[in-house]
């Protein structure tokens, strides 16, 4: 019967921090005032959570920053006390916060590794018999006397996960330490987690990765504003996950376009001689600004089909990106450009204008509208428009990631793009037969490649 | 308890009195004292080793510092102020009072910013969190047995001889570790919350290296006025010094219940032992939970 009973009951838990407005830190300070309160904003990191992880279950806890997820963690590794409700842990949990807790970089591997596996529960004795084992792991033969201040950082990550693996426990609490040391490294490591998970140990893994909760997860739970949002399958939580960041996303760039207004009058003064009905746009993003502004973006956003601005756009459909260039001087043939770039800063796409645009006199405005097919992965892009005195010459005014768009779509993919397409899958067998699997997607798609498939059937 | 049986609901099919008790938060003591023992040992030993790590003589300035110092003072007390000369062993005893007054400053001056030292680990793991503050005070000990040695080899030289009564040495080295461990538990806690502490302690530490019998005896504060030689002694890193002076160096030394004026009279310096080691463990053990949140 003990299968039943889960590793991990977490029964409404809650946990507020105080804030105090005013940190009192000195008594001097408390002896000069000593009946001021300085009050204190209460932050509230989880409110009511409740949450059972089954014995042997790889179990995700996910959440955006600020969500409670490294609070709840810490009340389940028993470094902050829960407030109200309780928390109930059966076998031996061991918590990795961070690799190499206890790491001194003035003593040799060889003591770190001893340290580091008392930190975590071992016994030095046992600690001094896996040595071995862990310098395997971590490949670091020929540096075992070296000084930890002389490891490289990937070593030094080597060698902590190593230790960490080494750690008896039934119950793992790991907090995003998936991504680290180079690919080789990190292979092993998943491939680790594999093991880990094969053994029956039950893992919580804290992450806001949501490919290592599909990877690795069997459920999740999805925490926002302290609060369950979700408790489920890997696939649910990432979804919803996906829509909890484009909806937050959208509402912060709908109160940053009120800044952008109210902001106006800053760039008036500095402009050389700019109309009264010009509008400056600040960027969203901070990105960085260029060139001698003898010409200048004003205005730039992204558009759908219709034509109207958005903030966010459908995967699969037209769109637009667009950008205004005030002059204040009299080029000829200015060369127009952008790019977007994904939330990776990989260039998805780049236009500019082909041909020789002619002489634009001060006063003068160039509107340059880029329309594309939106086949982008849903993520956060952004638009870098420029203008140039001629083709590849010097910039005029180039601003980087002046503003950004949302895609937003419900296919599943973690290509960059995502194209229209049909999958057709066949079977042929032995005996000469051929049986149709699979023939869904994009009807036209498959029109358009084989124009005469409808007329003369294999 | 009582309705498990009979109305289990869907989500949780399972008798909740298996669960055992639920986590308790960070605590002062942890439930495992062999982790806890091996906790302080391996924080202990990582901060010997670093102590004068990079430094050419390296652990030779262990004994050397209160070596240097007691070389100066011995100059000064015995060339320049009459204090020393006639005293029997006055080297000696000056040594032994620089020796404890070292371990003494080592394991309480060291105690104050010891969690604040530590904050990457209290704040990353679960482990009791008295392990730090009894770290600090391993390291001195550590260092005290050295020293301890140095000591005796000039007990030898001066001409001591080895006696019964030595036998009290680990008994007052116990007792005022405890006494160390008491501060130490008070003033690390205390300078979580306020940085004051630091400064604040290291003027009582400068205080109290004078207001101890260590550059002088504690029968030449007698000759002048009995009534303050007895006040000295109620502090207990004065009555633990004098006892050991008696039983380790020179028989002719007043113990400590002499010099206070009566056995009786030891339950003063006992009783603020006593006091400061409860109250620095209940504050400890009432603040431990909190340290991870105000650090």
């Amino acid at each position: 019967m003990s299968t039943a009973v889960p590793a991990i009951v977490v029964d409404g838990v809650s946990k507020s921090f105080e804030l105090p407005r005013e940190q009192v830190h000195t008594l001097k300070e408390r002896a000069l005032h000593p009946f001021r309160n300085p009050g204190h904003d209460t932050l509230h990191a989880l409110r009511d959570v409740s949450f059972d992880v089954k014995q042997g279950e790889f179990f995700g806890i996910v959440g955006r920053n600020g969500s409670g997820k490294s609070t709840m963690l810490k009340c389940l590794a028993n470094i902050y006390a829960a407030d109200t409700g309780e928390i109930y842990v059966r076998g031996r949990l061991s918590a990795f916060i961070e690799l190499g807790v206890g790491f001194n970089p003035d003593l040799p591997a060889r003591d770190n590794v001893g340290i580091n596996a008392t930190m975590l529960g071992l016994s030095p004795k046992e600690g001094r018999r896996r040595f071995d084992a862990i310098i395997d792991f971590a490949e670091l033969h020929d540096f075992v006397d070296l000084k930890l201040k002389n490891y490289s950082s990937g070593m030094l990550v080597r060698l902590a996960f190593a230790v960490m693996i080494q750690v008896d426990a039934d119950i793992l609490l790991i907090d995003e330490v998936l991504a680290v040391g180079d690919l080789a490294f990190q292979q092993k490591c998943y491939d680790q987690f594999e093991v880990i998970r094969r053994s029956g140990k039950t893992v919580l893994l804290v992450t806001h990765a949501m490919s290592a909760v599909q990877r690795f997860c069997d459920r999740a739970v999805l925490l926002e504003h302290g609060n369950v949002t979700e408790i489920g399958t890997p696939l649910l939580i990432s979804n919803r996950y996906q829509e909890l960041n484009f909806s937050e996303e959208a509402r912060a760039i709908a109160a940053g376009g009120v800044s952008a207004i109210e902001s106006e009058g800053e760039g008036e003064g500095t402009r050389p001689n700019g109309g009264p009905k010009d509008t400056i746009v600040i960027a969203d993003f901070g990105g960085d600004r260029y060139g001698d502004q003898r010409a200048e973006i004003i205005d730039a956003g992204f558009e759908d089909a219709r034509g109207l601005r958005q903030e966010t756009l459908p995967a699969g459909k037209t769109c637009a990106a667009v950008f205004r260039v005030l002059f204040h001087e009299r080029i000829e043939d200015p060369h127009f450009e952008l790019r977007i770039v994904n939330s990776g800063d990989d260039i998805m796409f780049a236009a500019s204008s082909k041909s020789d645009t002619g002489v634009f006199e001060a006063g003068d405005e160039g509107h340059f509208r880029v329309y594309f097919e939106n086949v982008f992965a849903p993520d956060r892009y952004h638009m870098s428009p420029a203008v140039r005195r001629q083709p590849g010459g010097v910039w005029l005014d180039f601003r980087e990631r002046l503003r950004s768009v949302m895609i937003t779509g419900t296919e599943e993919t973690d290509a960059l793009v995502w194209v229209r397409h049909q999958v057709a899958m066949t079977r042929l067998r032995a005996d000469g037969t051929a049986e149709i699997i699979t023939h869904s997607g994009a009807a036209d798609v498959e029109a358009a490649a084989h124009p005469a498939s409808t007329e003369s059937p294999a | 308890m009582s309705e498990t049986t009979d109305t289990v609901t869907p989500e949780q099919p399972f008798d909740r009195a298996l669960l055992g008790p639920p986590l308790a938060g960070p605590t002062a003591l942890g439930t495992d004292p062999v982790r806890f023992w091996h906790l302080s040992r391996a924080l202990a030993v990582t901060d010997f080793k670093l102590k004068f790590f990079g430094s050419v003589l390296g652990y030779a300035w262990q004994l050397m510092r209160p070596l240097l110092l007691f070389g100066v003072l011995y100059v000064v007390f015995t060339e320049v102020v009459d204090l020393g000369n006639g005293v029997p062993f006055y080297g000696v005893m000056l040594l032994m009072g620089i020796v404890l007054f070292g371990f003494f400053s080592e394991a309480t001056g060291g105690a104050v910013t010891c969690l604040s030292d530590r904050e990457s680990l209290v704040r990353r793991l679960d482990f009791p969190r008295l392990a730090i503050p009894t770290s600090v005070l391993l390291t001195a000990l550590m260092n005290l047995g050295l020293n301890l040695v140095v000591v005796i080899i000039f007990l030898m030289i001066s001409g001591g001889e080895v006696r019964w009564t030595w036998i009290e040495l680990p008994f007052l080295v116990v007792l005022l570790a405890l006494f160390c461990s008491g501060i130490g538990m008070l003033v690390s806690v205390g300078y979580v919350r306020y940085r004051d502490v630091k400064p604040i302690w290291e003027v009582i530490l400068q205080i109290l290296f004078y207001a101890t019998p260590i550059f002088y005896t504690i029968t030449v504060v007698e000759a002048q006025n009995a009534s303050l030689a007895k006040i000295l002694m109620y502090n207990p890193f004065a009555a633990v010094l004098q006892q050991m002076r008696h039983a380790v160096i020179d028989p002719s030394q007043p113990t400590a219940a002499a010099a206070i004026g009566g056995t009786v009279y030891l339950l003063i310096p006992a009783g603020i032992m006593l006091f400061v080691l409860l109250v620095g463990y209940r504050t400890f053990k009432k603040q431990a939970p909190q340290v991870a949140e105000i650090l």
